[in-house]
């Protein structure tokens, strides 16, 4: 297992462009810290972003993984190209020639994606743990690990959003149309559907129905957490709008998306096994 | 002796086309192997199905008598098929790091397998920066880093220039003077000639025959005769049954193919015994070109 892990890490660290972007990506999530600082004056209203709450245990479990599930998309990229360039490098029918089985390509592959995601989480573990314990209000060791359940959720979501991204690479063997598919697949197949469903039927019914597709599933894994936040709340309810949402974390959501992750793994596998090279 | 490769009834279809149709042979060690046939006669098919990147449509193949499995198998094999592959941004020497890490050998003998082809000097540039003849090269060292029980090639000379080709050719014959199996896949027919003492010839996939040059053709060889009396040996030629058959050559030579075995001496006395007084008698035995060409036309 370690020798896959260190296969993969040999082609990816000798490549500048993906060593450039894997830097990139945990600067980004080491960048989260920089919303400490964000402060302006309006007038008599001093705003001050850390001061809100965001960075007070449990809650910024919450927030940091959301934001910092969004920088995936970086990550996303080395992903794609990692595998598509095994094609169009003709180096994937080497690596077999040498010696690697089919089955050991993928599980590499996969190692890497789980090696990604598991750093990932480790980082945006100690940036947060950081964070809140130079901003939070609440300092009890009881407060600061409540809610760590985001954390095994932004891992899930990272695995099975870079296990599509695997899928698709080996599918479409050209990194850049492999991202426009991603990107397609996100428009045609879940928002266009999503808006359709939502207009014709009903909001609940929509979101029923996508929380089995494999980014739907991905979302809801860890909700949106701004109307969570005191200071919003606060502000909805002047204008007369209670908000009353479910933010936990449910064992189902997670669930869903690591069947999804298995999906695409084994059609990876068997899309590979089956293809002449 | 111990077979290295066993094929039996290999068949791919691609489609509606046959690639390989019902192929078997089997290599064993020590020997020097050369795959003939013409381009798309199904060579690399058969070596892409038993190098694990070709999925075969039925029949079966076994390493090393069947104790391994192919994957593990592979690393005990060094092979080149085609193009070279390699990661264009790594160097010669992080690229035979990777092969090693996936063939499971130590890496210690990457700088003498680069200086075996000629590369150690060249081994921290990248191999983007490399021309083909040193692509080929390098890939060659590659599939040398596991001391490899079988070496086997893919066309290694296409499409280099004749220095290229002279290289790669001195490094083959090195390879073989070790006693390292080789199997060498061409439709260059000398290049086959010089190197190899067995081959196997196919045909759109199919095979024509396996086994030692020497023993391709069931020839006793030809004559090329030249007479002032030309009309004289042409009519004792026809009435003899040690000849199969002959035929005229454009500059008055004579071609007159043995049925059977016969040496000069006794022809050219036979000869002047009737008569005719030879001015050029040549005994040879076909080229493996001529066999080859024989060969592939007796199924048109």
């Amino acid at each position: 297992m370690l020798r896959l892990l260190q296969i993969e890490f040999i082609k990816l660290w000798n490549n500048k462009s993906s060593k450039f972007l894997i830097l990139c990506y945990f600067g980004l999530l080491v960048s989260i810290a920089l919303f400490a600082s964000i402060k302006f004056n309006i007038g008599p209203i001093r705003f001050h972003l850390a001061e809100m709450g965001i960075f007070s245990f449990p809650y910024i479990w919450h927030f940091n993984t959301f934001i910092a599930a969004l920088f995936k998309l970086f990550l996303a990229i080395i992903i794609v190209s990692m595998v598509a360039n095994e094609y169009s490098n003709k180096t994937l029918k080497q690596n077999l020639i040498d010696g690697l089985s089919k089955k050991e390509f993928i599980l590499s592959k996969f190692l890497t994606v789980l090696a990604f995601s598991a750093i990932s989480t480790l980082f945006i573990f100690v940036v947060s743990l950081l964070l809140g314990l130079s901003f939070s209000d609440f300092n009890e060791v009881g407060i600061i690990f409540r809610d760590l359940e985001y954390l095994i959720a932004y891992f899930i979501k990272l695995v099975g959003f870079f296990s599509f991204c695997l899928f698709v690479g080996i599918l479409i063997k050209r990194s850049a149309f492999a991202l426009g598919f991603l990107f397609m697949w996100f428009i045609i197949a879940e928002i266009f559907p999503y808006i359709y469903l939502m207009s014709k039927y009903s909001k609940e019914f929509a979101d029923k129905v996508f929380a089995f597709s494999p980014f739907g599933s991905m979302w809801n894994l860890i909700a949106e957490p701004f109307t969570r936040l005191n200071a919003v709340k606060s502000i909805a309810s002047q204008v007369g709008e209670e908000v009353n949402r479910d933010f936990a974390v449910h064992w189902y959501e997670l669930l869903i998306v690591l069947g999804w992750t298995s999906i695409f793994i084994f059609l990876s596998y068997y899309l590979l096994k089956k293809r002449d090279l | 002796m111990e077979n290295i490769l066993t094929i039996n009834n290999l068949t791919k279809k691609f489609g509606a086309l046959t690639a390989v149709k019902d192929l078997s042979f089997t290599i064993k060690k020590g020997n020097v192997y050369g795959i003939l046939g013409p381009n798309g006669s199904g060579k690399s098919t058969t070596l892409g199905i038993v190098l694990n990147v070709v999925n075969s449509t039925s029949g079966s193949f076994t390493w090393f008598d069947g104790n391994t499995s192919t994957h593990q198998a592979l690393k005990k094999v060094g092979a080149i098929i085609e193009r070279p592959n390699f990661y264009p941004y790594m160097t010669a020497e992080q690229n035979l790091k990777l092969v090693c890490k996936i063939k499971e050998v130590s890496d210690h003998k990457i700088d003498e397998k680069l200086e075996t082809v000629g590369l150690l000097d060249r081994k921290n540039s990248k191999f983007k920066t490399f021309s083909l003849g040193m692509k080929q090269r390098l890939a060659i060292a590659s599939a040398l880093l596991n001391d490899p029980e079988i070496l086997i090639l893919d066309e290694p000379t296409n499409g280099l220039d004749p220095q290229g080709i002279h290289q790669i050719r001195e490094i083959i014959k090195k390879i073989a003077a070790k006693g390292t199996t080789i199997l060498l896949a061409s439709h260059l027919l000398d290049e086959v000639e010089k190197v190899c003492s067995h081959v196997v010839i196919i045909r759109k996939g199919v095979k024509l025959y396996s086994g030692p040059v020497d023993d391709m053709n069931k020839s006793f060889g030809f004559f090329e005769l030249k007479s002032e009396q030309k009309s004289a040996l042409l009519i004792w030629l026809s009435k003899q049954n040690t000849f199969k058959d002959f035929k005229e050559e454009e500059d008055n030579k004579i071609t007159a193919f043995l049925a059977q075995e016969l040496d000069a001496e006794s022809l050219n006395r036979q000869l002047f015994e009737e008569g005719i007084v030879l001015t050029h008698l040549v005994k040879r035995k076909e080229s493996l070109e001529e066999q080859f060409l024989q060969l592939t036309n007796n199924l048109n």
